[in-house]
């Protein structure tokens, strides 16, 4: 799709956010609810005890599962699974250059996954939540998060194009 | 007109509902990144190569849409922009924190929407990315009481551009305007000069 065609699409959807419920995009925080229910599943008084989580678990009348972005990611997957089954571009597959092993590039995935979570966590937001949201918003943080975010893609953006060639 | 919107603070719903249309405004946001190209990392990282820039213009176009968005339904009196939620400032912390986040990004060719949206069209590597946050997040949450200190540091309040520098409103909304269509400009040039071989 031509990218200001998608671009004006994303931008109806994040009004239509703002309008019903009074909020943005995101998607990080799905990823800690999930991770805190985890937690406190596994281990319910370190979850407790951990500042972070309890602030996710709130006074445990509610499962941190019942979270608006969990809800909102699950129906991110069954938007674009929807989109790339319409247009055959679904399929199993790893996203490399061709001169590179499947296992560098998981392996690199991996570390920018746990990167980005780190980010994220520290920044309250990610690409959706801050970037997005927040730009729509005039959100001071926001605009400066967003400004990082490309500086520092465009600073290691060199020693990492190995993957695709 | 009378003031309406945020439907859910105007008590037009309750927070059960609210999770429906979580799901269903998901999926158009998941359906716009895959039609986008978003569920490709090497699509994604062409923008830090310069040979596509879809990434900036999906992202700003969709910036200036629900902005100009709000701004007119705040104008005409209908929706309630003091009601929709602001994620609170702290400079210092979101500075460090974007940049972390951006090299996590061009490492790994995804953020965490996009990797959601990668893992649902069968990229593996979107994945194990999606496996990556969960450890990062699991690491942030057991290292918190040694970051704690600098996650709070800085102000804490919502700040707005327009608010920090009294500036009214709808002149910091029509300068990110003109900044958009400029980098549209500039982004087609760039594309030009840094296309890909063979394309």
């Amino acid at each position: 799709m031509n990218p200001y065609l998608a671009g004006i699409g994303l931008g109806l959807v994040l009004l239509a956010a703002f309008v019903l419920v009074g909020r943005g995009l995101g998607a990080s925080g799905a990823f800690n609810s999930v991770i805190v229910w985890a937690v406190n599943a596994v281990a319910p008084e370190h979850a407790k005890h951990n500042e972070f989580m309890a602030g996710y678990l709130g006074d445990g009348s509610s499962s941190p599962l019942k979270s608006w972005l969990l809800f909102e990611v699950i129906g991110v997957f069954a938007g674009a699974m929807f989109s790339g089954l319409l247009a055959g571009r679904a399929k199993v597959m790893t996203e490399k250059g061709s001169r590179v092993s499947v296992r560098a590039r998981l392996a690199m995935a991996f570390g920018g996954g746990v990167l980005m979570a780190f980010g994220a966590a520290l920044a309250r937001g990610c690409t959706s939540g801050q970037a997005l949201t927040g730009g729509a918003l005039l959100n001071l943080g926001s605009w400066a998060f967003m400004m990082m975010v490309f500086a520092g893609a465009y600073a290691v953006a060199y020693f990492v194009r190995w993957q695709w060639r | 007109m009378a003031m309406m919107a945020p439907f859910l603070k105007y008590g037009m719903f309750g927070d059960e509902t609210s999770l429906v249309l979580a799901f269903l405004i998901g999926i158009g946001f998941g359906f716009f990144l895959e039609r986008a190209g978003f569920g490709s990392a090497r699509k994604l990282v062409s923008q830090f190569y310069l040979n596509d820039l879809a990434v900036f213009k999906v992202m700003f176009t969709a910036i200036v849409t629900a902005m100009l968005g709000v701004t007119y339904l705040g104008w005409i009196g209908w929706l309630d922009l003091s009601l929709v939620y602001l994620v609170p400032t702290y400079l210092l912390p979101q500075v460090v924190g974007g940049l972390i986040l951006g090299v996590g990004f061009v490492v790994g060719g995804y953020c965490p929407g996009t990797s959601v949206a990668a893992t649902a069209t069968g990229r593996v590597d979107g994945l194990v990315y999606v496996l990556g946050i969960f450890a990062g997040m699991l690491a942030f949450a057991e290292l918190y009481p040694l970051l704690k200190g600098f996650y709070l540091s800085g102000a804490g309040v919502a700040m707005t551009i327009p608010g920090t520098f009294g500036l009214p409103y709808g002149v910091v909304v029509f300068a990110v305007v003109l900044m958009a269509v400029g980098g549209f400009y500039g982004a087609g040039l760039l594309e030009k000069k840094f296309a890909a071989p063979g394309e």
